[in-house]
């Protein structure tokens, strides 16, 4: 179990420095997602209500389309000088590398949403009536599309056509969660009546499962 | 004792016999050169006795391990230099070799120290230990990745194409390496197309076609 967790640390640790470093989530990403919420305000004219309404979905489009570049960039930290192979020979748990780097996105991902939550409040006008739920369901959501987005990234790392086949594998598989979500945060927001905390239960259940399926296809996905 | 055994070993990427029956035995402190066209079976031979790829059909043992049975003791035994550093480009090169050190394994401080002196002994400039490896030369980014595999002191060397890329300078570097580690004990598996560089290194070279391992005549 130490040798387990200095494995995932080293992994989740060297994936958030060069992210620090390479500052691609506060430059690229972050300002991606803001674009998108910005120019979701002009698709619908800019009418408060309405944005407001939909602010939850259009949350979590917003955090999907940027999940994409955030597996992209963990997926090429590998691949591009096969640095992958080291961490095979090296020895590490495929489970503890998967965890790690599920582990580094997730962190980003929860950045993302920070700002995405000011982006909201700013442009859509938008009021958090149950902060509790809104922070929780949104770990929750982070940690369900982190440890999915890792897995299909190590499923399309392995095809020469990755950049445009990952997002065709994952937003499918992600719109449970997009829908969970969005009835979550709808819940917070108090735009309508649903349930948010039974919807983020579902969405616990959802990352339960996709930690647990990803940490054991992992290792066969990344094997040649 | 021997360090590589192979007997009719063939490796199949989907139905193509990548490797189609070589039999190879290496000695332990013996350096062996592979030699061959481009997509001859180097690289695959070598991906092979890294326990990096499945054995096929035949029989091996690296290091005393079985091919098909005990891949990750074969991996962490080995090191292996592909045609690609291995390294990432946003990290310093101290954060690299350390981190290789960390992944092997090893306490915070005693990878720290280990990565010092690999680092130390592979030549790489004081001045360059704090930038990121992206804006390194070819020539130092070869001797940062010796130095990130010779933290893990393995017993086996596997080196695909080592001089690649590399000015005379790096390559005298890669050849003063190879032989230093073969003194302290280790057996080294090198392919190269620079056969004049090599048959200076080793007086066993193998010339690999169609995917079989062939003991060169005139040796």
């Amino acid at each position: 179990m130490k040798q387990f967790m200095h494995d995932f640390l080293l992994v989740a640790k060297k994936d958030l420095r060069i992210e620090i470093r390479s500052r691609v989530i506060i430059n690229q990403v972050v300002p991606f997602a803001v674009l998108v919420l910005v120019l979701f305000g002009f698709a619908l004219d800019a009418d408060q209500r309405t944005l407001r309404l939909f602010s939850p979905g259009l949350f979590w489009v917003a955090v999907l389309l940027s999940l994409l570049l955030a597996i992209q960039r963990s997926v090429s930290l590998e691949t591009v000088n096969d640095s992958l192979t080291g961490l095979k020979l090296a020895g590490l748990s495929p489970i503890a590398i998967f965890l790690g780097k599920s582990m580094a996105i997730f962190a980003q991902i929860v950045v993302l949403e920070i700002f995405l939550t000011g982006g909201i409040i700013i442009f859509y006008g938008s009021v958090i009536e149950d902060p509790t739920l809104w922070v929780v369901a949104g770990l929750v959501t982070a940690i369900a599309v982190s440890v999915t987005g890792t897995l299909y990234g190590a499923l399309a790392s392995g095809l020469e056509v990755r950049e445009t086949l990952l997002p065709i594998l994952l937003l499918p598989v992600l719109a449970p969660v997009l829908i969970g979500a969005t009835k979550a945060y709808s819940g917070a927001l108090g735009e309508t009546v649903s349930n948010g905390w039974q919807w983020t239960g579902l969405l616990s259940l959802f990352a339960l499962i996709a930690a647990t399926l990803g940490s054991l296809a992992y290792g066969v996905l990344v094997e040649e | 004792m021997d360090v590589i055994e192979l007997h009719e070993a063939m490796v199949f990427l989907g139905r193509f016999p990548a490797l189609a029956g070589v039999n190879l035995t290496v000695e332990s402190g013996e350096i062996v050169a592979l030699q061959g066209p481009n997509g001859a079976g180097k690289t695959t031979l070598l991906r092979l006795c890294a326990g990096l790829i499945p054995l096929g059909t035949g029989s091996g043992k690296v290091l005393g391990h079985d091919l098909f049975t005990e891949q990750q003791s074969i991996r962490r035994s080995v090191a292996m230099l592909g045609h690609t550093s291995g390294l990432y480009d946003d990290l310093t090169v101290r954060e690299n070799v350390t981190f290789w050190a960390q992944a092997a394994g090893l306490d915070k401080t005693t990878a720290f120290e280990r990565a010092e002196n690999a680092i130390e002994r592979m030549g790489v400039e004081k001045r360059l230990l704090g930038l990121p490896v992206s804006r390194l030369s070819a020539g130092q980014k070869r001797r940062t990745s010796l130095a990130s595999l010779i933290v893990r002191r393995p017993q086996l060397w596997l080196l695909d194409e080592p001089h690649s890329g590399l000015d005379q300078d790096g390559r005298e570097v890669v050849d003063s390496f190879i032989k230093e580690v073969v003194n302290a004990g280790a057996t080294v598996v090198v392919a190269s197309h620079e056969l004049d560089r090599i048959s200076a290194l080793s007086p066993r070279i193998m010339t690999v076609v169609g995917g079989v391992a062939l003991e060169n005549e005139d040796q």
